[in-house]
């Protein structure tokens, strides 16, 4: 494991926790650029394996990119680049050369607002499945059905997989594209606030999914709503200007945070 | 004082009020009378032309009319040479442009970002879109008919193909720019490549308004006369040779309505309706397949 060359309170308290858990992930010194501007700034992060690591921050604190860092979504867009370390079994993710499209098989992605595809319930699922392998009829039925069931959907769909998912409600939406990520069967699952624009009831399933699905999943999920952070997560990062402050186990963070900016974020005074 | 003034004031208010919103109304009144009075204007040419076409093309409608083929005035000729001929070099015509403007429209909206060619393309195909189809009727007269010594329903239809593409560019470019970028980040964070992802997901999503515009299209070009001229000339014998000359419904109405013969101009005026009514029921039959199924 590389050491970081400047003494820095995310890397001290990362290498805190690690003595507990194998880190699925590690970054060090992630510098990340849209064109000139530097949206993140020598973060040094661990995400261990079968937990959830949430992150937290006003808007524009750069966490959604780190999101996007991870599965290397920047890509899309020319003038986005990342340099430094993310390890994920001995690979640097961020290294040129890197199968992208086995990369995000491996790290699959929720977004905030549903995006069920054109397709149908079934399609929707089998879509990403078929990407990566090559299965039977009655295997891919039996996926669906195992991915359905998992993302606690199977019960409201299992009489309707050829009707067309944008019919299905926003909560449902997104509890398919959850299903649709883990039928892929990734070792990590990416949240991007992906109960931002659902209602509570809704809200209220998927972190319950959450907590099931971090059994199997190492699991990342940016939020806003600092309950859900406390709820879900096992340890919370609190990014501030491109930066990582702090990271510590959920109950420390926010009971007794060390940083003085976290404690006013998580107070309130500011965000 | 200050009490009274109060009270007085609500009712001078209310005075006005009252003026204000009377006078709103009759605006939006006044307004919604001249919108109702252009629809009716529009709707109103719209129907006499139909009707026209409607009662003088019936007139001449018979079975005749599609089993047999163009003949001199006084023979009970038909039109079933053009009928056919228009089927094929619409179709052909459609077959050819459609694949070329979708592709066009794909690169334009997915790959050319902020690329120099990528303005220049969509430029071009804008000024083709507005190009007055007689020049395209020349284009292809000079690099088909001229070189190869003769009109052919091939040049014919490479022309109305011509006229196909920039209006399938424009459309498949803004309808696979509607669909949200969530849309695609999904599907490439499932692993897909891009070309899966435009394949499978983006032309999905735009099916209905891609659809649309090759329906636009061939409603376009089973019209249009004057690219044919040049190119397939038209033909008042029967033949299904693409490298013949070959008739077609806009060219015969165009030979015939200006002809002194009244069975011709009858003839005419059903060929018109047949396109008009070919037309709409395209457009129909494609609603009812591209409906929405929830």
């Amino acid at each position: 494991m590389s050491t970081t060359t400047k003494p820095n309170i995310g890397a001290m308290s990362a290498r805190a926790s690690e003595p507990l858990h194998d880190a699925r992930i590690s970054i060090r010194n992630l510098d990340f650029y849209y064109g000139a501007h530097k949206a993140l700034k020598s973060i040094n992060l661990d995400f261990p394996a079968g937990q959830v690591t949430g992150m937290i921050g006003p808007s524009g604190c750069g966490k959604s990119t780190l999101l996007r860092v991870l599965n290397r979504m920047y890509d899309l867009y020319p003038g986005q680049r990342a340099t430094g370390e993310v390890m994920m079994d001995g690979d640097n993710i961020i290294a040129p050369g890197m199968d992208l499209n086995q990369l995000r098989s491996r790290i699959g992605m929720v977004f905030q607002k549903p995006t069920p595809f054109p397709l149908s319930i079934y399609d929707n699922i089998a879509f990403g499945v078929k990407l990566h392998e090559k299965l039977s009829r009655a295997e891919m039925d039996e996926r669906v059905e195992w991915s359905l069931t998992r993302a606690a959907l199977w019960g409201e769909v299992k009489d309707r997989l050829t009707t067309s998912a944008t019919g299905l409600s926003g909560g449902q939406q997104q509890r398919l594209c959850i299903a649709r990520t883990i039928a892929v069967r990734p070792e990590v699952i990416l949240l991007d606030e992906p109960t931002s624009a659902l209602d509570p009831i809704s809200t209220l399933k998927i972190e319950e999914l959450i907590d099931e699905l971090k059994h199997d999943f190492t699991i990342a999920i940016v939020t806003h709503n600092m309950q859900q952070a406390a709820r879900c997560a096992d340890q919370v990062a609190f990014f501030y200007i491109g930066e990582m402050v702090e990271v510590a186990p959920a109950a420390q963070m926010f009971t007794a945070p060390k940083e003085k900016r976290t404690q006013e974020y998580i107070t309130g005074r500011f965000g | 004082m200050s009490g009274a003034a109060l009270s007085s004031s609500p009712s001078r208010d209310a005075t006005v009020a009252d003026r204000l919103s009377r006078n709103r109304r009759n605006q939006d009144r006044l307004v919604q009378a001249l919108c109702l009075l252009a629809t009716a204007i529009g709707l109103a040419f719209l129907l006499l032309i139909l009707a026209t076409l409607l009662y003088l093309g019936a007139k001449g409608l018979s079975l005749g009319v599609f089993t047999t083929v163009t003949k001199p005035p006084g023979s009970h000729g038909g039109l079933l040479n053009a009928i056919i001929g228009s089927l094929i070099q619409t179709g052909l015509g459609t077959l050819i442009g459609t694949p070329i403007g979708l592709l066009v429209g794909t690169y334009l909206a997915e790959y050319s970002a902020g690329s120099k060619l990528g303005d220049a393309v969509r430029f071009v195909s804008d000024v083709l879109l507005s190009a007055p189809s007689i020049l395209i009727g020349l284009f292809v007269y000079t690099v088909l008919v001229s070189p190869f010594g003769g009109f052919s329903g091939l040049a014919g239809s490479v022309a109305l193909a011509v006229i196909v593409i920039p209006i399938v560019v424009r459309t498949t470019e803004d309808m696979l720019r509607l669909i949200p970028v969530a849309m695609r980040e999904a599907a490439v964070a499932l692993g897909a490549p891009k070309w899966k992802a435009i394949v499978f997901i983006c032309y999905r999503a735009a099916l209905d308004g891609i659809a649309t515009g090759v329906l636009l299209a061939i409603a376009r070009i089973a019209g249009e006369t004057a690219p044919l001229l040049f190119t397939s000339l038209g033909n008042l014998n029967w033949s299904l040779s693409l490298a013949q000359p070959m008739s077609s419904l806009p060219v015969t109405i165009y030979q015939y309505a200006g002809s002194p013969f009244d069975d011709w101009v009858d003839l005419a005026w059903v060929a018109a309706l047949l396109i008009t009514f070919g037309v709409l029921a395209l457009n129909v039959l494609a609603r009812i397949v591209l409906r929405p199924r929830s």
